[in-house]
């Protein structure tokens, strides 16, 4: 075979050596294409796999960690959620619509998969500044993309986080993330089990759309790149396959599903395979074409949408085109599931394909790539930032940092969204953290979507930390019990060794967030080759946490509603600059040292505002996050204005200085007593702040007024800064 | 009160009517569009979503779903039919409700907090607010900007046919550019009911309204009313 064959298909010259020794001959065109599709990056995580084993994957709550096609874990009453996050950004890259709407129908695909009925996404997305058109014509297109699918199907888009930094030009990272409901007992997977059981393959009919998608979502995006067809996504087929899928998996003549994702037909039948420890024979001819003359090939790489292979009883094949049927769809068996441990295909009778099911699977190389401290690391790392002062007024400060689009309101974006349908939604979108109530118990789940990129960059290590922080207080913030996390790991080509350096040290710092804060690892996804020109995004490990509400009653707001509530601060008054908005905005500058988080006492003061609020003494709790604790302010006060007296410290690092592990809290004036004794006896810094009052965000520091602004003067800006720059 | 809620492929919203009638003390049911008869019904709910997935247009291929030709018999026979978003635009397909849908002016897709006047609460489907009050009641729609004729428009204020009108509060007026700020209307018999914004999505405090849940009670109110007048 020339090598030009392999190598256009991403497989190294030892790759290929590897795969003629496993397959001991020289393998067909054919066998080469799956080979390359389940040994990209994508599909085989060959360069992620022994940074991802360091992550804790295990815990009582968890019913089903990494390695399925989602996890999930209990929520109790015999009821468990299953969650996923994955990216698509490339796809989004290059057809912001379609690229992200068929982004969001691939994890509700992972969530159903499992015999879960999703009850809500989110949207993790990286932007370039959007004073560049190109910007805001992908936010415009990607918005529309996840709204137009999102909608149609019938699932809340309940919330997320928006992100824009110029390392994300020309590749925007759009992550996104499901949740579902199910029955302990309705737990399905994706496993091809009992010799002699038909195989089916059942939804939408195959196309030429996708070929070889798994392979460049595995490469960096340059000007050449030849994209493959980016898949068109069809709602209101995957709500037809939704409910048959869901109706099926009830009727317990489901032995394995599993979702058409990344590398169609290739990936789901191996996978099924080999997690099954058996073999899978297909009559390719059977499978229905939405194209005439369809090689196996094509058929094999197809990554067309809405479908799934699913493996029934034998006996119970009428039964399931009988479901499928009902909606509308085609259920068609292909072949069947054997002992033999090869993946069998056939063309009219004609053997095309013969592999061993483990030479794809657990035989993919595995690369132990070099590590390299890059060089901006120490240099940045040793900024000097004591002689940065405030420069101009805070009251000017402020304006300008909650009208930049990170902070300001993502109104505009959400309003896109259906974030009501299956009216269970408590906390919509803008809230802390999202909040569901799952009918027929009296409990919530709480989810957010959160990553500093900013902080990773700086520091991998501890902004990997951050990161899972940042989540765990958004959780916290509502009222939720962190539970668990998925992840989705956004980095540049990891064959650059610095970028693997960025890699390996953000992962670490999330596993180590994860194992204090006891929200273990049940999956996700990897992205790598985020590159455009030579230029990696800023890494961005994606964090997508769930938590619990044991009492929907206990869900806390964000904002201060009337006059008289107390504030009171957990944790220190001053942040740091290091890594602030404050000192990229104002100061053009990127840097500094970022302390490393104490988890121990994170812990403890989440612990602290979880039972505070067990105990009624809570009226709302907002993070400390961006911006500092004069944007955390200025957010809370949207409604209601405050008084804010802050005995000590610099003013620009107690006003704009940013340091996780900081929470913001309101109580009733005669719940004072009781919170300041139960923090005295958690050991917990608690700092009386002042009280909502009048109309205006109002703040002494030491003793000195330094910011007094009208409420109606920030809140346009903060509601309308995205809107303005969108539509003019 | 015997209620049916209609599922077209590609509703989202048919749970959700359900669950909210479970809350005034109803037990409704699913109809499959796929049936022929509403029969024994006294109440038919048109859920709102993406019924064919709102190809061609929204509501244009549910309305030859075969349980269609019962519903409009029904609803001629002066049956209780109550068109919500999806099933409002659904209603005019038919021809049950005169009028048509335009994309949002502004063509994007909207869900947000909407505040309404109750413009008619004489109907079996408003007879619990007071003429005039202000709701609040949410929208989500990609399609819900009204549109017709002059005549048409005169005829439906004429005969008191605008049921609700969308209204300025602080931030919000008309969201989408419906003509003559047209929420909901009604047939000149007052017995079907078509509107845009979404009441089953404000019947509880905990997801943010309560001023649908009169929605409910007033179709309650009007039925005891007639079944006893009528006994």
């Amino acid at each position: 075979m020339e090598p030009k064959i392999w190598r256009d298909m991403g497989l190294s010259d030892d790759e290929y050596q590897r795969i003629e020794k496993l397959m001991g001959r020289e393998p067909n065109f054919l066998e080469v294409g799956i080979f390359s599709v389940m040994w990209s990056e994508h599909c085989s995580y060959k360069t992620s796999k022994p940074v991802l084993k360091k992550f804790p994957t295990e815990g009582p709550q968890v019913l089903q960690g990494p390695g399925e096609n989602a996890g999930i874990v209990d929520i109790g009453d015999d009821l468990a959620v299953a969650f996923k996050m994955e990216s698509h950004n490339h796809p989004s890259a290059v057809e912001p619509y379609q690229g992200a709407a068929t982004g969001v129908g691939g994890i509700l695909r992972d969530v159903f998969t499992m015999g879960a009925r999703p009850v809500a996404v989110l949207n993790s997305l990286r932007f370039g500044p959007l004073t560049e058109e190109n910007n805001k014509y992908l936010l415009d297109g990607v918005v529309s993309g996840i709204s137009g699918y999102g909608n149609s199907i019938g699932i809340p888009t309940v919330g997320g986080d928006v992100y824009f930094h110029s390392s994300y030009n020309g590749n925007p990272l759009v992550n996104a993330m499901a949740i579902g409901l199910l029955e302990h007992k309705d737990i399905a997977k994706g496993v091809a089990t009992g010799v002699g059981n038909p195989v089916m393959v059942v939804g939408a009919k195959t196309g030429r759309d996708g070929i070889h998608g798994a392979t460049f979502a595995s490469v960096e995006l340059s000007e050449e790149a030849q994209p493959p067809a980016v898949q068109a996504g069809d709602p209101f087929m995957e709500k037809l396959l939704m409910e048959a899928c869901l109706e099926l998996i009830q009727s317990g003549a489901v032995v394995g599903i599993q979702d058409m994702g990344a590398a169609g037909l290739t990936s789901s039948s191996s996978e099924m395979a080999s997690r099954g420890n058996s073999g899978i024979e297909m009559e390719l001819s059977l499978v229905p074409c939405r194209e005439t003359g369809m090689t196996p090939y094509e058929i094999m790489l197809s990554e067309s949408q809405e479908r799934m292979l699913i493996v029934p009883q034998a006996g119970r094949e009428k039964e399931v085109e009988e479901v499928f049927a009902r909606w509308g769809l085609e259920a068609t068996v292909v072949g069947r599931v054997t002992d033999d441990g090869m993946l069998r295909l056939l063309e009219k009778g004609r053997l095309v394909a013969e592999i061993p099911v483990k030479a794809l699977t657990d035989e993919a190389p595995v690369y132990h790539r070099p590590s390299q401290e890059p060089d901006y690391y120490q240099k940045l790392k040793n900024t000097k930032l004591e002689n940065i002062e405030l420069k101009d007024s805070a009251e000017n400060v402020l304006l300008a940092l909650i009208s930049s689009p990170t902070i300001a309101s993502k109104e505009w974006i959400y309003r896109q969204y259906d974030y009501q349908v299956g009216t269970n939604t408590v906390v919509a979108p803008g809230g802390d953290a999202a909040v569901l109530r799952v009918r027929g118990t009296s409990k919530a789940i709480a989810m957010t979507t959160d990553c500093n990129s900013r902080y990773v960059y700086l520091d991998p290590y501890i902004g990997g930390i951050l990161a899972v922080v940042e989540a765990a207080q958004n959780i916290v913030c509502v009222g939720a019990k962190p539970l668990a996390i998925t992840d989705c790991l956004n980095f540049g080509n990891p064959e650059r060794p610095e970028i693997f350096w960025q890699f390996e040290q953000a992962c670490a710092g999330v596993a180590e967030a994860c194992r204090a804060l006891n929200t273990p690892v049940t999956g996700g996804n990897v992205s790598l080759y985020n590159e455009t020109l030579g230029q990696a995004v800023y890494p961005t490990p994606m964090i997508g946490m769930i938590g619990l509400l044991e009492d929907l009653g206990q869900v806390l707001k964000n904002q201060l509603s009337s006059e008289g509530e107390q504030l009171y601060l957990v944790g220190e008054a001053e942040g740091e600059l290091a890594g602030s908005e404050y000192l990229a905005r104002f100061e053009q500058l990127e840097a500094g040292s970022l302390p490393e988080p104490d988890l121990k006492e994170i812990k403890k003061r989440l612990d602290f505002i979880l039972e505070g609020n067990k105990q009624g003494l809570l009226l709302a709790a907002h993070d400390i996050s961006e911006g500092g604790l004069a944007v955390c302010l200025a957010e809370m006060t949207i409604n209601c204005g405050a008084e804010i007296d802050i005995k000590s410290g610099n003013e620009l690092k107690v006003l704009f200085g940013e340091r996780l592990g900081r929470i913001i809290i309101s109580v009733a004036k005669e719940k004072t007593a009781a919170l300041e004794t139960l923090a005295q006896k958690c050991h917990i810094p608690l700092t009386h702040l002042g009280s909502s009052k009048g109309k205006n965000l109002r703040i002494k520091v030491g003793g000195q007024e330094c910011l007094d602004v009208p409420l109606s003067q920030y809140r346009p800006l903060y509601e309308s800064t995205i809107r303005k720059i969108m539509e003019g | 009160m015997k209620i049916g809620v209609v599922r077209f492929p590609g509703s989202s919203c048919e749970v959700d009517c359900l669950e909210a009638w479970r809350l005034v003390g109803e037990d409704p049911v699913m109809i499959w569009h796929q049936e022929t008869s509403v029969k024994g019904f006294d109440l038919i709910v048109l859920p709102g979503g993406f019924s064919y997935g709102n190809y061609l247009r929204p509501g244009s291929i549910a309305r030859y779903s075969p349980i269609m030709e019962d519903v409009i018999r029904f609803a001629k026979s002066g049956g209780l039919v109550w068109g919500i978003s999806n099933g409002f635009q659904i209603l005019t397909e038919c021809g049950l409700l005169p009028g048509a849908f335009l994309r949002n002016v502004g063509l994007r897709y909207i869900c947000a907090p909407q505040y309404l006047r109750v413009e008619n609460s004489d109907l079996p489907f408003t007879n619990q607010y007071e003429k005039g009050r202000l709701i609040q009641i949410p929208i989500s729609h990609g399609e819900g900007n009204y549109t017709i004729d002059d005549e048409g428009l005169k005829r439906l204020q004429d005969n008191n046919q605008i049921v609700f009108r969308y209204v300025n509060t602080d931030t919000s007026g008309n969201p989408n550019g419906s003509r003559d700020n047209i929420a909901g209307i009604v047939n000149k018999e007052g017995n079907v009911l078509g509107m845009m914004p979404h009441p089953e999505r404000a019947v509880e405090e905990i997801i943010g309204s309560v001023d649908g849940r009169e929605m409910f009670l007033s179709i309650l109110k009007h039925w005891e009313g007639r079944s006893q007048g009528g006994a």
